[in-house]
């Protein structure tokens, strides 16, 4: 009797601190870590009459007047944790910005998690808090959510599933570049690819580089309301030599950028160049690309500049009709070189 | 702005754009190069687009890993099935062989390691006492102190080294020995300078009557060292000038040269592409012969084939031709799916202007 007794206050405990396999069975110890858990994380838990309380099998979302905007982000990546955030502020961070730079305002989020066996509760507890502390801050509810549980050894850790759907008036895609259109990026580039590059390889340095990370609503709101936005991408994976080329080939129009107007951290900077990186080929989580017609572009840059997070915004480049698809950089001494889609993982040189 | 950057400033390099037009040949002249990082600040900052119409820009042979022989990989490679731990640098594991790469040969169980330095292989042959750890030593004079240095230093008893270092100034004899010679002059590679000094290059220029001028790395470096070349050619000159003094002197670094005394002799080398150059290899002396992988595990390797038919690698080494004028280059051949070393190596020419869309001239 004895045994048994201590062996299940041990298996309670563990149930406790660790995710099982019970966690993702769909019955009552899925239901207490709901419940106790994850819900109270977040303080918004509904955009209609059924939401998260409900724990019913989807919500139901009362949607304002607009064009539906709809996005899904997986988020597999590793570290969890790196300077600057964590998994769970990256994916609600990344959900709504796919959404921002649709042109749409967040209205609600969903969140499916796929969790390893063995994964520390108070970790998720962590990414979980994260994730409500950015959907809080822009006062975005979260409206349905997953849990599955994978056994040990079949994922790595935790990965994050986050769906997001908003209203646009005028919806923003990335294939509205006209030619003399005006490129305009929100701040320094670079910086979320650096930082978990530096904090995946642990390098050498003395103060370690933050993840940009940050959502971009309302930031972009006013600009939007501008009208002069033509075209409009974040540079995510990639960086911003994806999201140029992306731009131009799909709008079908050539995209000269200038090197010395490009904003890019010393600091990363310097490390690019020891690694022998472009900062332009590393993501960003927390800016956007944008076109600008040319006789709105002091309005958009003014309406920018207003707020703290695009207060760094800058033109970098202009739409031209000349070499369609391709984007050109105008170097700092004055050379000319097309800028490239960026092509797999860099090795250290050896010489 | 912030020092380094001095470097890039775009008002001095206007100034050297319009030094390197008023020296503007009077007729085709091509600028040889034998550094991969020289072709990477070039490709990067655009700098061809700067250059008078009549001037050529080519990279020879500056890149270790592209001209590493099929055979010394061949005998890595078999070094590496026989058990060994095969340590080498990151590029070299994605090289062709007679039969395949490093990398695949990994794959099929083979213990083969990235290592960043000779130094990084005598830890691991520390850590791993039981088992034979090689070090395959690739690379020009800037890489080659650090092997020796660790030989110096008497490495432990299953550590040995697969020597391939290669010699940059015989390969410039050999490029101007080459006929059809088209070559006018040379920009010397920066960190190769550094070590053997910029006196390394003097006898070549007189016999050869070829100016030769040390460049460092930054774009105006290399606009400050091309703008020289053009004027030695306007004024009928052919000298030695060191346009990198910051980094590099005459006599360049005295301590690296002894050690190259002390642990190596000079013998032929196979370069790849290129073929047999006599006094462009070093290899270890008696006193350190028992550290010769070659020797220890009695491995000789292959005059295998050394490219597919139509790669043009051979004249992109050799100055010869642009990778554009290669019919794989870009279709075929990719850093992702190369066909030759060129694609390879991160110095390779081809594998530079894939990554920063190089061209001719923009």
């Amino acid at each position: 009797m004895v045994p048994l007794f201590r062996k299940a206050k041990a298996m309670k405990r563990l149930t406790e601190e660790k995710i099982t396999a019970l966690h993702g069975a769909g019955g009552a110890v899925m239901e207490k870590l709901i419940l106790e858990h994850i819900l109270p994380k977040f303080s918004l838990r509904r955009a209609g009459p059924i939401g998260l309380d409900e724990l019913d099998d989807g919500a139901v979302v009362d949607l304002p007047p607009g064009k539906l905007v709809i996005t899904t982000d997986s988020h597999a990546v590793k570290p969890l944790f790196f300077p600057g955030g964590d998994i769970g502020k990256l994916a609600v961070t990344g959900t709504v910005n796919d959404l921002v730079v649709m042109g749409a305002r967040p209205v609600a989020l969903t969140l499916a998690l796929i969790v390893e066996e063995g994964f520390s509760i108070a970790d998720l507890e962590r990414i979980l808090e994260s994730a409500a502390a950015v959907l809080s801050e822009l006062g975005l509810p979260l409206v349905t959510g997953d849990t599955k549980v994978m056994g040990k050894g079949e994922l790595d850790g935790l990965v994050v599933n986050t769906t997001g759907i908003g209203v646009a008036e005028k919806p923003v895609s990335d294939a509205g570049l006209r030619a003399r259109d005006y490129l305009v990026v929100t701040g320094p580039v670079g910086d979320h690819g650096m930082a978990i590059l530096a904090a995946r390889n642990e390098l050498p340095v003395e103060t370690p580089i933050k993840s940009d990370v940050a959502p971009l609503w309302p930031a972009l709101e006013r600009a939007l309301r501008t009208g002069g936005i033509t075209a409009m991408k974040d540079p995510t994976r990639g960086g911003l030599s994806a999201a140029l080329n992306e731009m131009a080939r799909k709008s079908r129009v050539g995209i000269e950028v200038w090197e010395e107007k490009i904003p890019v951290r010393p600091e990363v900077q310097g490390l690019c160049e020891l690694l022998g990186f472009s900062p332009y080929d590393l993501a960003c989580e927390g800016r956007a690309v944008i076109g600008v017609a040319p006789e709105k572009l002091d309005e958009v840059l003014a309406a920018l500049r207003a707020h703290p997070l695009t207060a760094e915004a800058q033109v970098i480049g202009q739409a031209i009709p000349e070499y369609p698809g391709k984007v050109i950089l105008r170097t700092a001494v004055g050379g000319r070189r097309f800028l490239e889609m960026p092509i797999g993982d860099p090795v250290p040189r050896i010489c | 702005m912030p020092e380094i950057f001095q470097l890039r400033d775009p008002l001095l390099a206007r100034r050297f754009r319009e030094l390197l037009g008023r020296w503007a040949p009077n007729r085709p002249v091509r600028i040889v190069h034998v550094c991969g990082t020289h072709e990477i600040t070039i490709a990067q900052h655009g700098l061809r687009s700067l250059l008078p119409e009549n001037v050529e820009v080519l990279e020879g042979p500056g890149c270790p890993v592209c001209v590493t022989s099929t055979q010394d990989l061949d005998c890595a490679l078999r070094i590496a099935e026989k058990g060994a731990i095969l340590c080498t640098f990151g590029d070299m594991t994605r090289v062709p062989g007679s039969r395949m790469t490093l990398e695949e040969a990994r794959a099929e169980g083979a213990d083969v390691r990235v290592v960043l330095s000779a130094a990084d292989a005598v830890e691991i042959a520390l850590r791993n006492p039981e088992k034979p750890v090689v070090f395959f030593a690739v690379g020009f004079e800037t890489t080659a102190p650090g092997t020796a240095a660790v030989l110096a230093q008497g490495p432990p008893e299953n550590f040995f080294v697969l020597m391939s270092h290669k010699l940059i100034p015989p390969a410039l004899s050999a490029l101007l020995s080459t006929p059809p010679v088209s070559i006018d002059a040379f920009l010397a590679p920066g960190h190769v300078s550094t070590v053997i000094g910029a006196g390394a290059y003097r006898e070549i220029s007189e016999k050869f009557k070829v100016p030769i001028v040390v460049a460092g790395f930054e774009p105006l470096d290399i606009l400050y060292a091309l703008s020289l070349v053009l004027r030695q050619l306007r004024e009928g000159r052919a000298e030695v000038e060191n346009a990198y003094p910051r980094a590099v002197t005459e006599e360049g670094n005295l301590r690296a040269k002894e050690l190259f005394r002390e642990v190596f002799r000079v013998g032929p080398a196979i370069w790849r592409g290129i073929g047999e150059i006599p006094d462009s290899g070093f290899y270890l002396c008696e006193e350190f012969a028992k550290y010769d992988a070659k020797r220890e595990f009695g491995v000789e390797g292959e005059m295998g084939e050394e490219k597919p038919p139509g790669c043009r690698c051979a004249e992109v080494l050799m100055a010869k031709a642009f990778p554009t004028d290669c019919p794989f280059y870009g279709e075929v051949c990719t850093p992702m799916t190369p066909v030759g070393p060129c694609m390879v190596g991160s110095e390779g020419a081809c594998n530079i202007w894939y990554r920063y869309s190089g061209r001719p001239r923009l």
